[in-house]
């Protein structure tokens, strides 16, 4: 299992029924996509994930139902900063596929997923918490892990890993 | 869809309602998870977990370790099946690796799973029951555990917090003996299953306070992010280790239980038949264990051995390497997903190129499947919120991380 190296080229990607639909739908919507060991990335724009996802939820070609993973990185200090990662599986199919959004350092904010699976709740607020990335239209985003009083937002790279002294 | 909006609990939305703080020191929330709820006489009309009392920082922490630093920290995320979370992490870190496992390890590494899942549900079964106020079953589960738990022990000196896969195949060869102990548990456990089973399956007491509770659809389950036994219970016929083969899972033979009522009951079917699929699998891979190495040949990511060590530079330079420099993973991201016995667990490792991870992130089933309990409990008695929560068999570890 040598490792091979990530197809990057849109063109060749085409044919992957997500990146189709997306295209098909609004090629602008997708900046990049990446197929690197058997796991294929989408990059899509950040004013137009919700729908991205509503389309890929109810695509019969992609039939991704299940939102398994909301989470982000931290790319401190370069611009973008932050990713927002969503993992997507598909029940029927048995195939995942995996959506990024890039989002400024400066107010980072996000449609929020809670209105096509309510199972987004949790996974945003914890974004939320440990990031501070906002997501728009969540009802309810108050911290979940960290006390309702903490100041900052831990899994920052700029957040030392002992915590402020 | 009716139950999805997640108003806050904190105070009474009606005049003849009454505001319940149930935990976080409560023996049925099964750790330090704190339930809110609206009342109306006995019956619940708002329900809220509040969690992260247990909070740790563990992916905080992870991104200051090297990789290997990182396979004791699994352990403790979710303290029921750690060789589940090892699992998962060294598969993640496998694949950014490039790394082939020898089929042996890839073996033990099947074995060791099932005998956590096992011993998993053992721990839920009993509380479980304990919690509905059948106590006779915990002693029963308790007493099999500790045989697995025995187990443990020999291979990797520790009952709980094992730390037995490496990243790159297993630490240690199992010692003499260890087959057989476990040939000889796997042939009295299928009897052990009936006795639990005879005191819990057609119990009447058992089946008025689980058929009819605590029902989740099928369609809620898949919104609400439900995986693992929580999702198959109402009828979902998924499971990671059948559809998404991992470890050479592809190579055995097991059912995935499914019911379809989507009740405590369906749930409790659920996990009661895998855990007879878990020792068939058990079986399985003791019939079939191959010969050969259980580290994969990589010498800058698996410690050599002790006796190479000893004799040879090269296997001393490696091991000096690797314990004070750690080994570099090619840049890159992975999401490796396992079944667990909870449900779909999963580890999302970004790596930048060096010897410490940029991102870990561990995707909990329990954090997901804890989103269920409003609509399993709203409208419902305050009684069966407290078999709703043992039938989603949470764990606050893994659950706050």
């Amino acid at each position: 299992m040598a490792l091979v190296s990530a197809i990057t080229d849109l063109e060749q990607l085409k044919t992957h029924p997500a990146v189709a639909t997306l295209l098909a739908w609004n090629p602008a919507a997708v900046q990049g996509a990446k197929f690197d060991r058997d796991e294929m990335t989408i990059y899509v724009d950040r004013a137009n994930v919700h729908e991205a996802c509503a389309l890929l939820r109810d695509n019969a070609e992609c039939a991704f139902n299940f939102l398994s993973d909301v989470t982000c990185v931290d790319w401190y200090p370069a611009e973008p900063r932050f990713e927002v990662v969503y993992h997507l599986l598909s029940i029927p199919k048995k195939e995942r596929v995996r959506l990024k959004v890039r989002l400024d350092s400066a107010s980072p904010a996000v449609e929020s997923l809670t209105s096509l699976w309510p199972g987004a709740n949790y996974f945003e607020r914890e974004v939320f918490d440990l990031f501070g990335i906002r997501f728009t239209g969540h009802p309810y985003l108050r911290r979940l892990l960290m006390p309702e009083d903490w100041e900052g937002h831990p899994l920052r790279k700029d957040y030392p890993v002992e915590g402020y002294r | 869809m009716a139950h999805f909006s997640p108003t806050p609990v904190l105070e009474p939305g009606q005049d003849r309602t009454m505001i319940l703080n149930m935990g976080p020191q409560h023996p049925s929330t099964h750790g330090v998870l704190r339930v809110l709820l609206e009342i109306d006489g006995e019956t619940v009309v708002r329900i809220m977990p509040d969690i992260g009392y247990l909070h740790t920082g563990i992916e905080k922490t992870c991104e200051a370790k090297f990789y290997q630093q990182v396979v004791p920290l699994t352990d403790r995320i979710d303290y029921l099946c750690p060789m589940t979370n090892n699992l998962c992490y060294v598969l993640a870190v496998e694949k950014l690796l490039g790394l082939e496992i020898p089929p042996k390890a890839q073996w033990l590494r099947v074995l060791m799973n099932e005998l956590t899942r096992i011993n998993s549900h053992l721990v839920w079964l009993g509380t479980h029951a304990m919690d509905i106020g059948a106590l006779t079953v915990f002693l029963y589960c308790f007493r099999e555990r500790e045989e697995v738990l025995k187990m443990f022990e020999m291979v990797s000196g520790q009952r709980m917090m094992t730390s037995y896969f490496r990243v790159g195949g297993i630490a240690l060869e199992p010692p003499i003996g260890f087959f057989d102990r476990v040939r000889e548990f796997a042939g009295n456990f299928p009897e052990k299953v009936d006795e639990y089973e005879n005191l819990l399956t057609g119990n009447p007491i058992w089946m008025m306070r689980t058929k009819g509770v605590a029902r989740l659809t099928a369609e809620d389950a898949i919104a609400l992010g439900a995986t693992g036994p929580t999702l198959r219970g109402s009828g979902v016929d998924i499971d990671l280790r059948r559809d998404m083969p991992y470890t050479s899972y592809e190579k055995f033979q097991f059912k995935v239980p499914v019911a379809q009522e989507g009740d405590v009951f369906a749930r409790y079917m659920c996990r009661v038949r895998e855990l007879r699929e878990s020792i068939g699998i058990v079986r399985q891979a003791l019939d079939g264990m191959p010969e050969g190495p259980i580290k994969a040949d990589a010498p800058h990511v698996v410690l050599p051995d002790r006796e190479k060590m000893k004799t040879q530079m090269e296997a001393l330079i490696y091991h000096f390497k690797i314990i004070t420099e750690g080994f570099a993973v090619p840049a890159g991201e992975v999401y490796q997903a396992v079944e667990s016995p909870r449900g779909e667990m999963g580890y999302y490792i970004v790596s930048d190129g060096t010897a410490k991870p940029y991102r870990v992130h561990m995707r909990a089933a329990c954090l997901a499947n804890l989103q269920t309990l409003p609509a399993m409990c709203e409208g419902r008695l305050l009684a069966d919120v407290v078999a709703a929560i043992g039938s989603i068999d949470i764990v606050l570890g893994e659950i706050d991380r």
